[in-house]
């Protein structure tokens, strides 16, 4: 019988979550993106964020890195309440967010957008691009080291290469906490088994990791737990090693708990659940 | 331009990949490049249909000072375009601060948007008239460009419609600015004019030599600082020849460039040497000033950040609606310079002053570079897209065709070099070389059966 719990069952209770979310609401008009969602993330931990088109998951995560905040809820991070507003508050309390479409600018070079809003300013306030440059190849260094084209825009680079920039914008900056939305859906194979040395390498780091992804192979390759979002609401966060890939997918799909569960449904689900593993 | 990774660079051949990595490693610009052999082929082409009379000194400085007006504008609507906005509105904006200045020098009176100041010390020439009426021009310029940066960024009205309400107010504010009814104002304050760029109110010799001095100084220490701080961080550096070769290369065409044109002309009535221009010297301050704003300031890497994606730009944590009203506030500053540089150079103000003005500076700017899809362009490039234009039109004259086929002319080289560029961007070779032939021998054409 699968635990269902809030945190992880061998952490000792009195453990403080690097980051918790409680009770997040965010409605679009009438529609309630989401709905009281609590989810935590311990440091070195990787939380999977999984659920259907328009589950809520993107729009829960955002709460944290103040691209949309939320309307009720709270957010602690090491134990304390914060209140974000913006990208720049999410970014003072340690949150990197690694977006699905990079959000990168095409037109300038890899250093400008590792430090975009950042920049580096000599004494007289000019943009210290050198020192920029040099930072981006340090960090690169660790991430990528095959990468060189630091001077060239990044709209020449490879998917592989522009998601090392994302990320080095994120690690350079010290992330304690990380999220990924989707941060292998425009790469390649070899991209992304890249981007996977990456997670676990940054795991390794102490940063915790939200993981928003559709790849169910990927969530059971990373993650060391899952939440599940459905219409809104959490369906429930379940430790990776206690559930099978069709629970999950029973959870995804259907809102049913582990166990509740029965054979024939999911032998039923597997038609469609084919689909969301591809 | 792009690097290249090696499993194809591998494949390349040799000269080509020398090429390219001399590209690469230099920094050069080969857009801007490209722009200069345009405008070589250019001043050749006039040059011998008008039997040598196009590249003399004479024709050349005043192609430089005719240039200025349009190029100073043309460095704000890059960022302007950059940000992917517009500005409808210079032409008319420029009239409307020009009236304004004319009237304090020539009435002493200050009237700024319906408030009427009288200054009875005014009526009388004082020694800083000229500053009083060039700092109200700018002050003007720069409220009027925050208002309109305001509605663009802040309300979202969007920048078409802003400006061509802009365009169609500045215009006619200047018929009730100081109860004139639009009478022409003149005479204007003698030092004033000196930045009209008259033969006989220009630089003269030895000052020329100054400013040659101090922009080679500059173009080496630029290169050295450059290089002290990239060793300093650990970067690869250019090689010494190629930085000396710049330093030298450029300091020479400094040298010769206004040795050329503003040294060897001498003025018809004193058979001295002109030297360069005071509005000359406005164009090379601004377009100094406004590279350094967009490379290496904030507010010029926000503005191509945004651009580039305006998304990207938000969520990295930049105030972007900030970022585009400065856009239009810098504009407006740079609108208030031009006009001071027409009226002077008219000696007068009238109604009509910078009509037709918008569409030139948005020409020049794209002439020079600047994408409409927003995030790319350069300052350099829209200046020299000014002089382009304008060796077009002082071209034709010289050749004496009406003024309406040089319209035909600049509309079809505009045309042609977007498209050039938008072909080049896709790496359509035959495609950009069938635009190029295409554009010029319509422009060719038109400029033949022009003549009288």
């Amino acid at each position: 019988m699968p635990t269902i719990s809030p945190a992880s069952s061998e952490r000792s209770a009195d453990m403080t979550p690097l980051c918790e979310l409680r009770d997040i609401r965010v409605a679009f008009g009438g529609l309630h993106a989401v709905d009281g969602v609590s989810i935590d993330l311990f440091p070195g931990e990787v939380v999977a964020l999984v659920g259907g088109n328009g589950a809520g998951k993107s729009t829960l995560v955002h709460t944290l890195s103040g691209a949309h905040p939320a309307d009720s809820g709270e957010i602690f991070i090491n134990g304390e309440r914060v209140v974000i507003h913006n990208p720049r508050d999410a970014r003072l309390h340690g949150v990197e967010v690694i977006y699905q479409k990079l959000a990168l600018a095409d037109n300038i070079d890899a250093a400008a957008n590792v430090f975009l809003g950042r920049e580096l300013r000599t004494r007289t306030g000019s943009l210290d691009d050198e020192a920029m440059a040099s930072a981006t190849q340090k960090v690169m260094q660790r991430l990528n080291p095959r990468f060189r084209n630091l001077k060239t825009a990044v709209r020449s680079l490879s998917g592989g290469q522009r998601q090392s920039v994302a990320i080095a914008r994120a690690v350079h900056f010290n992330a304690r906490i990380l999220i990924m939305d989707e941060p292998t859906a425009a790469l390649g194979p070899a991209e992304t088994s890249q981007v996977r040395d990456l997670i676990t390498q940054l795991k390794a780091e102490g940063i915790g990791i939200f993981l928003i992804s559709h790849d169910i192979h990927d969530v059971f390759d990373l993650a060391d737990r899952i939440s599940v979002m459905l219409q809104g609401r959490l369906v429930g966060t379940v430790n990776k090693v206690d559930v099978s890939k069709d629970e999950v997918l029973a959870m995804i799909i259907a809102g049913k708990q582990p166990g509740e569960v029965s054979k024939e449904e999911i032998a039923d689900l597997h038609a469609p659940a084919q689909h969301t593993a591809e | 331009m792009t690097d290249v990774p090696s499993v194809v660079d591998s494949r390349a051949d040799r000269p080509a990949r020398s090429w390219r990595e001399f590209v690469t490693t230099s920094g050069i610009d080969t857009r801007l490049m490209g722009m200069l052999i345009a405008l070589a082929v250019i001043w050749i082409g006039f040059d011998s249909m008008s039997h040598g009379k196009f590249i003399t000194s004479r024709n050349l400085w005043n192609l430089s000072v005719q240039s200025v007006s349009i190029g100073v504008m043309a460095t704000g609507m890059v960022l302007i375009i950059v940000s992917r906005n517009i500005d409808l509105s210079v032409g008319s904006l420029l009239g409307f601060l020009g009236y304004t200045m004319a009237l304090i020098q020539t009435q002493g009176k200050i009237s700024v948007l319906g408030l009427n100041l009288s200054i009875s010390s005014l009526q009388r020439h004082q020694w800083y008239t000229w500053i009083l009426a060039l700092a109200v021009g700018l002050a003007l310029g720069a409220l009027v460009g925050l208002f309109q940066g305001v509605i663009v960024a802040y309300v979202g009205v969007p920048a078409f419609i802003v400006t061509l309400g802009g365009f169609l107010a500045w215009r006619g504010l200047i018929f009730r600015t100081g109860g004139t009814k639009g009478q022409t104002l003149s005479p204007l304050d003698t030092t004033f004019t000196y930045l009209g760029g008259a033969p006989e109110r220009s630089l003269g010799n030895w000052k020329t030599w100054i400013v040659v001095l101090i922009v080679c100084l500059g173009i080496v220490s630029t290169i050295l600082l450059a290089r002290q701080r990239r060793v300093r961080h650990g970067l690869a550096i250019r090689s010494t020849a190629m930085d000396v070769g710049f330093a030298v290369g450029g300091c020479a065409a400094t040298v010769l460039g206004v040795w050329l044109i503003a040294i060897k002309y001498r003025s018809p009535t004193t058979n001295k040497s002109v030297g360069l221009a005071y509005p000359v010297l406005i164009l090379i301050v601004v377009t100094m000033v406004m590279t350094y704003l967009a490379k290496r300031r904030r507010f010029g890497r926000y503005v191509f950040a945004y651009g580039g994606n305006p998304e990207a730009a938000e969520l990295g944590g930049i105030n972007t609606r900030r970022t585009v009203t400065y856009t239009y506030v810098v504009m407006g500053m740079l609108c208030a310079i031009s006009a001071a540089i027409q009226t002077a150079r008219l000696n007068s103000a009238t109604t009509n002053l910078g009509v037709q003005n918008e569409l030139d500076v948005i020409a020049a700017a794209v002439i020079g570079g600047t994408s409409f899809s927003g995030g790319v362009g350069t300052i350099p490039g829209a200046v020299l897209g000014a002089v382009v234009m304008q060796s077009l039109r002082s071209g034709m004259s010289l050749l004496n065709i009406d003024s309406p086929s040089q319209d035909i002319v600049v509309g079809v080289v505009l045309v042609t070099a977007v498209a050039v560029d938008a072909l080049l961007r896709v790496r359509n070779r035959r495609g950009m070389l069938g635009a190029l032939a295409g554009g010029v021998l319509v422009a060719a054409w038109v400029i033949q059966t022009g003549r009288p």
